[in-house]
C-alpha cells in the first residue's frame, strides 16, 4: 500500500530522471553512429605494438578524409570514423595505417553505409519503435476489455481498459528516454554510439517493460474480477496497492535473474556486446521501477481525474 | 505411475533425443548444420540499390526477383560457400524509399574482389538510332566525343526481357551466332519495335559496348531474333553464357558495405557463449536456493528450454548473429520468469491454506493468464522487430520469437508435468521443506 499512498514521491523521483536525461540530450548530444548517419566506420588491430593516435592522424593526414576520428579499441586495435569512402580509398587508407606494410595490421571490421541507407534506417527505427508502442496499447486495450464492468466502492463506473493502455504508454515513455539519458553519458565515456544494436535494446526494453507491467495488471484486473464474483466493494486504490505488493516478489526476483544473465554478458562481452547489455541492464532497472512506481499507481491517479470529472 | 510420470519420462527421453541431434549437427557435413551470421564467421555485405526509373511498376518485382537470381548465379560461379541474397522492396512495409539487393557473402574479406565478382555483370540492351545518326554518320561527323547515346536511343528492350539466349550455327556459312529469344512481355515490344521502324538500324549493345548494327527488315512477331558478329564459337559461347546467367535486367548501385574479419566473430561467438553459460550456472543456482525443489525442476525445464530452442534454430533455419545470441539469452531470462511467476503463486496460494496438490493446480492456472498476455506482447515487439530488419536485428527477433513460444511450452507444461511427477502425495516435514521458498518459511 506504501507505494500507491505515496506515488506521488515515486512520479516525482521518475520525473526528475526524465529531466536528466534530457539535460544530457542538450548537453552531452544524442551521437547517431554510422548505421543512421552514414559515414564510415573501420576497425584494424596492430598485429605488434600500436602506434600512438597521434602517429596515426599524421600518416592519415595526407589523405583527404574530412572530418574523422580515432579511437583506440582494445589493446591493440582502433576504430576510425569518417564520411564514407569507398572500398578503392579503403585499401589506400589501410596502407597508409600501416605505414606502407611497415608494420602488419588485421581488418577487422569495416561498415560504410551511404546517406541515403542510413536516413531510410533512422526513419525505420522511429516507425517500428512507433508501432511496437502503439500496438502494445491496442493489446492491452483488448486483453483488458473487461475490467471496466466492475463497480467500485466509490460507486463509480471501473477505469476502462483504455487508461490501462494509456499509463503503459507513460510508463514505456520514461523506459525510453532514462536509458536513452544515461546511454548518452555512458557513451560520452565509451564512445558508444546509437546504433541499430542500440534500437534493437531499447525495443527489447519495452517489451521486458510491458511484460513486468501486464503482470501487476494482470493481478488487478483478477482482485476486480474475484470482488465483482463475490460482490466485494472496495476502493480501486486499494485494489491497486495490494496487487503491487503481491506481485513484488516476483517483479524483483525476475529483474534479479535478468540481471545475473545481463551481468555476465557485460563482463564477459565483447565491446559491441558490454553496450548492448549496458543499455539492457539500465532498460530492466527502469522497467521493473515503471511498472511498480508508475503504471500501477498512475491507474490511481486516473481512476481519481475519472472520478473528480463525473 | 501415473500419467504425469509417464509424461515426464517422454520429456526426458525427447530431450535426450534432441541432445543427440544437436550434437551430431556439430560434426562436418551434417544435415542441419548451424547457420552463423557475418557478425560471427566474417564475410562481407554488401547493399545495392537497383535503378528501378526505366521499368514500369508492374513489373519491378519480376525484374527484381531476376536480378537476384542473376547475382546468386554469379556468385555460385565463383564459389562462396552458402551466400545469401535478398530482395528489399521499397514501400511502407520495408521503410525503403529504394529497391535494394542485400549480398553477404560468408569467408570473404576482400571487398573489391566481391564487387568485382557482382559488378562483372553485362547490361544487354537493344537501342534504335536515333533521328540524326545517319546525318552524323554521312557527314563524317563522328569523331571520339560521339556517344553511343548520341547515335542510338533505348528502346525499353534489354536482358531483362529475354527468356533465353542460345549458341546457334548459321546453316548458310556456318558462322556461329547467338540466338535470342524473348519472354512474352519482349516478344510484345520486340514486334512493337520491328513493326514500326522497319528499315532502321536496331542495335544490339552489351554492357555500353556496340556488338551489332543489324538493320530492322520486317516486322518480327515470333520473339526471336539472332546476333551474328563474326565471332569465334568460344565468343559466341561467353556471350550466350553471359546473357543466361549473367545479364542484369536492372542497373545496380553499391550503396553500403561491410566486413567482418573472422578473428573479431569468433571471439564474438565465443564470449556469446560463455556468458550463456555463466549466466545460466548462476541464474540455476539462484532458482534452486530460493525455490527449492520446484526450482530445481524450472532448472531441468529450463535445460529442455535450451535443447528444444538450439533444435529449432538447426530445423529452420535461424541464421545466428551476435544479437541473435543475446536475443537467445534473453529469452532465457524471460522464460525463467514464466517460472518465476507461478512458484510465486504456489507459494502464495500454500500460505493461503492451500494444500501442495490444490496449490500447484491453482499456481499454474492463475500465473497462466499473465503468462500468456505479457508473452503476446514480447511476441508483438519480435514480429515488429522482425520487420524492421537488417540481418542483424532480424536475427534478434527470430530468436526472442522462437525463444518466447519454446518457453510457454517448457516453463508451463514441461515444469508442471514434472511437477505434477514428483509432487508428493501427503504433506509432510520433507515436502514442506523441499517446497518452502527463501525466507518465508511456512
Amino acid at each position: 500500500m506504501f507505494i500507491v499512498t505515496h506515488r506521488k514521491i515515486f512520479f516525482a523521483l521518475s520525473l526528475l530522471f526524465v529531466i536528466g536525461s534530457f539535460l544530457s540530450f542538450q548537453s552531452v548530444g544524442l551521437k547517431l553512429g554510422t548505421d543512421f548517419t552514414g559515414g564510415t566506420l573501420l576497425e584494424i588491430s596492430y598485429n605488434e605494438e600500436r602506434p600512438s593516435v597521434e602517429d596515426i592522424q599524421n600518416s592519415l593526414s595526407l589523405l583527404s578524409l574530412g572530418n574523422y576520428s580515432i579511437r583506440p579499441s582494445g589493446e591493440k586495435g582502433i576504430v576510425m570514423r569518417s564520411r564514407e569512402i569507398t572500398p578503392d580509398e579503403k585499401d589506400l587508407v589501410l596502407s597508409h595505417l600501416s605505414s606502407g606494410d611497415l608494420s602488419s595490421i588485421t581488418e577487422e571490421r569495416f561498415n560504410s553505409v551511404g546517406p541515403v541507407v542510413g536516413e531510410s534506417l533512422r526513419r525505420k527505427s522511429y516507425f517500428a519503435v512507433s508501432i511496437v508502442i502503439l500496438a502494445i496499447v491496442l493489446f492491452i486495450t483488448f486483453a483488458f476489455r473487461k475490467v471496466s464492468e466492475t463497480t467500485l466502492s466509490s460507486g463509480s463506473r471501473g477505469v476502462p481498459s483504455w487508461k490501462y493502455g494509456f499509463a503503459t504508454i507513460l510508463a514505456l515513455a520514461h523506459d525510453v528516454i532514462v536509458p536513452l539519458g544515461a546511454y548518452v553519458i555512458y557513451g560520452h565515456f565509451t564512445g558508444a554510439e546509437i546504433d541499430l544494436l542500440f534500437i534493437t535494446a531499447i525495443l527489447a526494453i519495452l517489451g521486458y517493460s510491458v511484460h513486468d507491467t501486464i503482470v501487476v495488471f494482470d493481478r488487478v484486473r483478477e482482485h476486480l474480477r474475484l470482488n465483482k464474483e463475490q460482490n466485494i466493494l472496495e476502493s480501486f486504490e486499494k485494489t491497486v496497492g495490494e496487487s503491487v505488493t503481491q506481485t513484488m516478489g516476483r517483479s524483483i526476483n525476475t529483474s534479479l535473474t535478468l540481471f545475473v544473465v545481463l551481468i555476465s554478458l557485460y563482463v564477459v562481452g565483447s565491446e559491441a556486446t558490454q553496450h548492448f547489455s549496458f543499455i539492457l541492464l539500465i532498460g530492466v532497472i527502469a522497467g521493473t521501477y515503471s511498472s511498480i512506481f508508475i503504471a500501477s499507481p498512475l491507474l490511481v491517479t486516473l481512476e481519481k481525474l475519472q472520478k473528480k470529472a463525473v | 505411475m501415473n500419467k504425469h510420470r509417464i509424461w515426464a519420462l517422454i520429456l526426458i527421453l525427447a530431450g535426450i533425443g534432441l541432445t543427440f541431434f544437436i550434437s551430431s549437427s556439430l560434426k562436418p557435413g551434417a544435415r542441419f548444420p548451424f547457420k552463423f551470421g557475418l557478425d560471427l564467421v566474417g564475410g562481407t555485405e554488401l547493399i545495392y540499390k537497383a535503378d528501378i526509373s526505366k521499368v514500369e511498376p508492374g513489373d519491378i518485382s519480376p525484374a527484381m526477383e531476376t536480378l537476384r537470381e542473376v547475382i546468386e548465379r554469379r556468385v555460385n560461379v565463383f564459389g562462396v560457400s552458402e551466400p545469401l541474397i535478398q530482395i528489399e522492396e521499397a514501400g511502407l512495409i520495408s521503410g525503403n524509399k529504394d529497391h535494394r539487393l542485400i549480398v553477404e557473402l560468408p569467408g570473404i574479406k576482400d571487398i573489391n574482389e566481391a564487387i568485382r565478382l557482382i559488378g562483372l555483370t553485362p547490361l544487354l540492351e537493344f537501342r534504335l538510332e536515333t533521328d540524326g545518326a545517319r546525318e552524323l554518320a554521312n557527314n563524317e561527323g563522328l569523331n571520339e566525343s560521339t556517344t553511343i547515346d548520341d547515335l542510338f536511343e533505348e528502346t525499353g528492350l534489354t536482358g531483362s526481357l529475354l527468356k533465353r539466349a542460345t549458341l546457334q550455327f548459321d546453316p548458310n556459312t556456318g558462322e556461329p551466332v547467338v540466338g535470342l529469344e524473348f519472354n512474352d512481355n519482349g516478344k510484345d515490344l520486340f514486334r512493337t519495335i520491328t513493326t514500326e521502324n522497319t528499315g532502321k538500324i536496331l542495335a544490339i549493345i552489351l554492357d555500353g559496348e556496340l556488338i551489332q548494327t543489324p538493320v530492322i527488315r520486317e516486322a518480327i512477331t515470333d520473339g526471336t531474333a539472332q546476333i551474328s558478329g563474326s565471332f569465334t564459337p568460344e565468343e559466341a559461347r561467353g556471350v550466350v553464357r553471359q546473357l543466361n546467367y549473367g545479364a542484369l535486367p536492372l542497373p545496380i548501385e553499391l550503396v553500403s558495405t561491410q566486413t567482418v574479419g573472422a578473428t573479431l566473430g569468433e571471439v564474438a561467438l565465443a564470449t556469446a557463449i560463455r556468458a550463456g553459460i555463466i549466466g545460466f550456472i548462476i541464474l540455476s543456482i539462484f532458482m534452486v536456493l530460493w525455490y527449492r525443489l520446484p526450482g530445481l525442476i524450472s532448472v531441468v525445464a529450463l535445460v529442455l528450454y535450451v535443447i528444444i530452442s538450439v533444435s529449432l534454430f538447426l530445423l529452420i533455419p535461424v541464421t545466428l548473429t551476435a544479437a541473435g545470441l543475446a536475443g537467445f539469452i534473453l529469452s532465457i531470462g524471460m522464460a525463467v520468469d514464466a517460472n518465476v511467476l507461478i512458484f510465486e503463486r504456489l507459494k502464495e496460494e500454500i500460505r493461503k491454506g492451500k494444500d501442495l496438490v490444490k496449490a500447484s493446480e491453482e499456481g499454474f492456472a492463475r500465473a497462466w493468464l499473465s503468462i500468456r498476455d505479457s508473452n503476446i506482447s514480447s511476441l508483438i515487439t519480435a514480429v515488429v522487430l522482425f520487420w524492421l530488419g537488417t540481418s542483424a536485428v532480424k536475427g534478434f527477433a527470430l530468436t526472442l520469437g522462437v525463444g518466447v513460444l519454446v518457453s510457454m511450452f517448457s516453463a508451463i507444461t514441461a515444469s508442471r508435468t514434472f511437477l505434477f511427477a514428483i509432487r508428493p502425495k501427503t504433506e509432510g516435514k520433507l515436502s514442506g521443506i523441499l517446497f518452502g521458498t527463501g525466507f518465508n518459511k511456512k
